[in-house]
């Protein structure tokens, strides 16, 4: 049983389903990756696990307890972040501001988070009086995860973090986000760049029309001809 | 020389100080559409009437304390009954928004369908203020007329021209910076008041973020309430109390927010005083500047509109606002 799980997932936004049978789960200090060709159902089946669609059959398990009705906020309070793939920062708010408001559901002193997410990501001290708007796209994804990560997620969930950004900015995006798996969050993320994203998972999701194609740690479906020759161009 | 100075008195005596009153009700007035505008995400029709409502209950708060012989000494008893006329308006707002707009907002209704709600209430609130008190006009100043008159003025200077300090000039120049000195303050500074930005800028996130958006709603209203009150009694101190004036005073108001960028407080304040100025500018009889000025006395008045028009002015900075930068002199759509 994974930390958090979406077992059996079937459900849309409207009447048509989109997801069919579809399971993904990960565990603590795992980073989990969902693959697949445009249109699988990929950040579907990410949101189907944060709960911003219904689900008709199928539920959602986080640490043993079932969340399959809880609302995406309540998730968030339950120890789950989520880094949606666009319109992710406050853009006329400065960076500080933006962590604070990622804080938002603590009552607690939050120096302590702010000072964490400015070593994870030391460009952001620089820039913390900036409006998040003014920033590069690499910069405003740091700011993105650095506001979910300031209620310590035990899960981090990233719809295609490196959507849109250069290639050296992508690798020293996924640098960062294996470290915060190190430190012992459960990431499960949604990517474009397949091959990349699967060098650095524990584990793989291939997703096509909505279901399970293969599943499998990222070496091995790195490694597995099929895959390849479908999914990561050869 | 003393000529110079002469038009410089009349320019700021007719022109200056009354242009600085009235942008500042404006720019109040702006504000509470623009936060309308930035976290409930339409245009708030009905804020005139607000604006109306909030100054009546503060006429019968300055009646009572007149009848119970309370007075603020030089000042006028009317901004002693402000709290009340403030709390009156909060009341109503959010009395609206529970009946009304709430209805709406959980159907996730179009801001076109707000806005026509809006211009419903604004017609229901304006009838209710006619209704309770009337449509004369009721004038509610008490206090120290002048801080100086233009015969001190002239006396003190020995100067042709006089320039005089109106109190309620003097109080609302003086109310309004610290009323948007407090609101930049509450939106910059405090937990609640970036919550409300963040609202503004990004619903989605900031409801992911664990702001709750009943209590964003709430704020607003009561922020509303209180610089709708704020600005409709300092406008009806300045002039006269007219119900029928706060409902034309909506175009300005508008033109204000618009001009400057709406949801965007500073612009709301920028645009108000733009407009302001404006209007009393294009509408001066600059006949005596231009006398002391070329010493030369014209025959016309050199006045390029007559005062009639002056809602004109608004009308068509407006139009050329939406024409040439639509979002504003500082780019809004964002608190």
């Amino acid at each position: 049983m994974s930390f958090l799980i979406g077992e059996n997932m079937t459900g849309g936004y409207g009447s048509a389903d989109i997801l069919h049978n579809c399971t993904i789960g990960v565990e603590k200090g795992e980073i989990a990756v969902i693959v697949g060709p445009n249109g699988a159902g990929k950040s579907t089946a990410m949101k189907a696990t944060f709960g911003m669609l219904n689900l008709r059959e199928g539920h959602v398990k986080f640490n043993g307890e079932d969340i399959t009705h809880l609302k995406p906020e309540e998730r968030v309070l339950k120890g789950m972040g989520f880094v949606p793939q666009t319109h992710n920062v406050f853009t006329s708010m400065s960076v500080e501001e933006n962590l604070e408001m990622g804080a938002f559901i603590r009552t607690d002193d939050i120096s302590d988070s702010i000072a964490q997410v400015y070593d994870l990501f030391p460009i952001l001290k620089e820039k913390r009086k900036q409006p998040a708007g003014q920033l590069s796209g690499g910069q405003r994804q740091q700011v993105a995860v650095g506001r979910a990560l300031m209620t310590h997620p035990q899960v981090l969930l990233l719809d295609e973090p490196t959507a849109g950004v250069s290639p050296i900015v992508m690798d020293e995006l996924f640098d960062r986000i294996i470290e915060i798996a190190r430190m012992g969050v459960a990431i499960l993320m949604v990517e474009q760049n397949a091959k990349q994203a699967l060098e650095i998972a524990d584990k793989g999701y291939v997703l096509v029309q909505g279901a399970n194609r293969f599943t499998d740690t990222g070496e091995a479906l790195l490694a597995n001809p099929d895959v390849r020759r479908s999914f990561l161009g050869g | 020389m003393t000529d110079i100075i002469n038009a410089l008195v009349v320019l700021a005596n007719f022109l200056l100080v009354p242009a600085l009153t009235y942008g500042s009700q404006l720019a109040l007035g702006a504000l509470g559409v623009t936060l309308v505008y930035g976290v409930l995400r339409f245009s708030n029709f009905a804020h005139g009437e607000t604006m109306a409502f909030g100054t009546m209950i503060t006429i019968f708060g300055t009646w009572g304390l007149q009848s119970m012989g309370v007075s603020a000494g030089p000042l006028p008893t009317a901004l002693l009954a402000l709290p009340l006329g403030i709390f009156g308006a909060v009341v109503l707002s959010l009395l609206l928004d529970k009946t009304v707009y709430k209805y709406h907002r959980q159907r996730k209704a179009s801001p076109v369908t707000f806005l026509i709600v809006s211009i419903g209430l604004m017609f229901f609130i304006g009838g209710l203020v006619r209704f309770v008190i009337g449509p004369g006009d009721q004038i509610f100043f008490d206090g120290t007329r002048f801080i100086f008159s233009a015969r001190d003025f002239k006396k003190a200077t020995g100067l042709d021209e006089g320039l005089a300090l109106k109190m309620t000039q003097a109080v609302t120049i003086v109310t309004a910076i610290l009323v948007v000195a407090a609101m930049f303050w509450f939106l910059n500074k405090t937990r609640t008041g970036k919550s409300m930005r963040a609202f503004s800028d990004n619903e989605n996130l900031a409801l992911l973020s664990g702001i709750n958006p009943d209590r964003v709603v709430l704020i607003t209203w009561i922020l509303v309430g209180a610089l709708a009150t704020i600005a409709g009694s300092l406008y009806g101190l300045d002039k006269s109390f007219k119900p029928f004036s706060y409902m034309q005073l909506l175009l300005p108001i508008f033109a204000s927010a618009i001009v400057g960028g709406v949801g965007n407080p500073l612009g709301a304040i920028a645009g108000g005083y733009v407009i302001a100025f404006s209007e009393i500018a294009v509408t001066f009889a600059y006949k005596k500047v231009v006398t002391y000025v070329t010493a030369y006395e014209p025959e016309s008045l050199v006045q390029l509109l007559g005062t009639d028009y002056k809602i004109a002015v608004s009308f068509i900075i407006l139009v050329i606002v939406l024409i040439v930068r639509p979002t504003g002199i500082f780019s809004g759509k964002t608190l």
